[in-house]
């Protein structure tokens, strides 16, 4: 009896407090599946509409039948990426705002778990999710297009999806942020940063196209290295070897931008108790 | 009736468990003020803003082990911001508190697993159900899957919920189902502080009664100590072993139901005077009038 108690006083793992959250956003998830289904409905007609440009390009003649296909698989990729990239940036941001409206932020935030902990049950939940809605997109409006997909090397286009996953964990952190410290407007103000990765990023343009200064901005976006290593490996069949760099970018760019998010969370948080804003809205 | 049996204490609990014992909650010269928020507006701004008013002014007290104490004000007289820096989510100007021994602001780690807390509002993911909701907070508390179930099960069959209520989004069920939801996810984690604030405002009758009755059963049976906030004199008086009126963010006064009326007995039997003369009498005013003038106190949080 001793034993028992001794091994149930040990101090809970990180991985059971983790899949608290994990647990709770697949519960919301299902309660929620009409909006889920709003979304998903956005989605494909999203990538629908812009992807029959590269179809609208061809009529024209603006590209030719020959090119067609790849300018369909350009503008595919960037808005599939673009789902999953703002699903994740969406569900992080999310971690403070819905606690918000539930008035459940003090609460959960009370709780003895580790905030890392706490953050990383929300992106692992946001990763899968905004992987099962991207890829019923992609299911979704892949038969509406010829594209050839004989060259595409998945297993490297996977690897640059992994590995800018982490940066994007980071990314959905920084987002989360804005709602922590700005209860009324916190929101709206992480769509901006989105709005920011996308112009910046090369989603539907190459980034050459960009004038210097936000080319410049270009290059301190992981999205940019995301697109670039996704598009190389599936319409050119570039292989891991070939994306080393790519990848190798991508590594530094999660190694550093999930730490400093964390910490900056961590410093936000405190300001935030200090100015009494953590608590429920309205 | 049982009650779930307490956890095994952490060990660090259980460290300092065998050495002297630390007193429950130690609040000494606590002070906490908000900055009055100038709404965003494109409008000229037209006076100065108001001064900075305190929500908590130096407020000191000590709550023993098993003991009720109550902190009796109106809305706004400092009572909710005495409850969030107590639960790690405020951050005080000065003074410090003493969870067990354990400093709130610089260990709030250790803090956190021993208190718990029923607010007046029972918030919870609405679209979820009752037992889904009780799963993550007992999880977040480090609770198995079975344990929670096991635990939410009794102390729902105690208040009166049966696992049809359990199984019901928390929008489907009543305020005071709600809120009886509420007081078991705090008492799940076998909290060794509880703070209920105001935990039956709103409620009706017999949900208060019944809030009511679990609260002192659970005090009957274990070493829990709770730190109850209410502006209802009956509750404070039938539940706690000790009050302290907190006044425009200021303790003026603190002692058993029993000595706070012979201060102000002044000659009177004692079961004339009751608890709401005294808190006029020292106080200096109704909770009506404190609550009408200290409601922008916390508002500015």
């Amino acid at each position: 009896m001793a034993t028992i108690e001794l091994l149930r006083s040990r101090p809970p793992s990180r991985v059971g407090l983790g899949w608290a959250f994990f647990e709770r956003q697949t519960n919301l998830w299902k309660r929620y599946w009409a909006w889920e289904v709003v979304w998903l409905v956005y989605g494909v007609v999203n990538t629908l509409a812009i992807t029959f440009i590269a179809n609208e390009a061809s009529r024209s003649g603006t590209v030719s039948k020959g090119e067609l296909s790849r300018l369909t698989m350009f503008l595919l990729i960037g808005t599939l990426v673009w789902a999953y990239m703002s699903a994740v940036l969406d569900d992080m941001s999310l971690t403070v705002m819905w606690e918000r409206w539930e008035g459940t932020i003090e609460h959960t935030l009370m709780a003895p778990v580790p905030r890392v902990v706490h953050l990383v049950g929300m992106s692992a939940f946001g990763i899968l999710h905004a992987f099962i809605r991207t890829s019923l997109i992609m299911a979704c409006a892949l038969p509406f297009f010829q594209v050839d997909l004989g060259n595409a090397d998945w297993a490297t286009a996977a690897a640059v999806v992994a590995v800018g996953s982490i940066s994007l964990i980071g990314l959905g952190i920084l987002a989360s942020i804005l709602p922590l410290l700005y209860p009324e407007r916190g929101e709206q103000m992480s769509f901006m940063v989105q709005a920011l990765v996308l112009l910046v990023s090369g989603v539907y343009y190459s980034v050459d196209v960009l004038p210097g200064w936000l080319q410049v901005a270009s290059h301190v976006s992981p999205a940019t290295y995301l697109l670039r290593g996704i598009r190389d490996a599936l319409l050119n069949g570039s292989s891991v070897s070939n994306q080393a760099g790519a990848l190798a970018i991508l590594a530094v760019f999660g190694l550093v931008l999930v730490p400093a998010s964390l910490l900056v969370f961590g410093v936000a948080e405190r300001w935030a108790k200090k100015t009494g804003r953590l608590k429920r809205q309205g | 009736m049982n009650i779930p049996e307490a956890r095994p204490l952490a060990p660090a609990d259980q460290e300092v468990a065998v050495g002297r014992r630390p007193v429950p909650l130690e609040v000494s010269n606590l002070t906490k003020t908000f900055r009055h928020k100038r709404l965003a507006s494109l409008a000229p701004r037209k006076k100065a803003k108001k001064p900075p008013r305190a929500a908590l002014d130096n407020v000191s007290f000590t709550v023993q082990t098993g003991e009720i104490y109550g902190i009796l004000g109106a809305n706004g007289s400092g009572k909710s911001t005495l409850i969030r820096i107590l639960s790690t989510l405020l951050l005080p100007d000065g003074g410090t508190v003493h969870v067990f021994g354990h400093d709130v602001v610089k260990e709030p780690g250790k803090v956190r697993p021993m208190l718990n807390r029923v607010s007046a509002d029972p918030s919870f993911f609405r679209p979820m159900s009752a037992m889904e909701n009780l799963l993550f907070f007992g999880r977040a508390y480090g609770m198995s899957g079975p344990e929670v179930r096991r635990r939410s099960a009794e102390i729902l069959t105690r208040l009166g919920l049966g696992d049809e209520h359990a199984r019901e989004p928390m929008l489907h069920l009543s305020r005071g189902q709600q809120q009886k939801v509420a007081v078991a996810r705090a008492f799940l984690s076998s909290p060794r502080l509880m703070l209920l604030d105001e935990p039956t405002t709103g409620l009706d009758p017999r949900s208060k009664r019944e809030v009511q009755g679990f609260v002192a059963e659970v005090r009957r049976e274990s070493q829990v100590t709770i730190l109850l906030t209410t502006h209802d004199m009956d509750e404070a008086e039938q539940l706690c072993d000790r009050i302290g009126f907190l006044s425009g963010g200021e303790l003026v006064a603190e002692g058993t139901p029993l000595e706070l009326r012979k201060q102000v007995a002044a000659g009177r039997p004692l079961d004339e005077v009751d608890m709401e003369a005294v808190f006029i009498e020292l106080t200096g005013r109704s909770i009506e009038e404190d609550e009408n003038e200290d409601q922008q106190a916390e508002g500015g949080a």
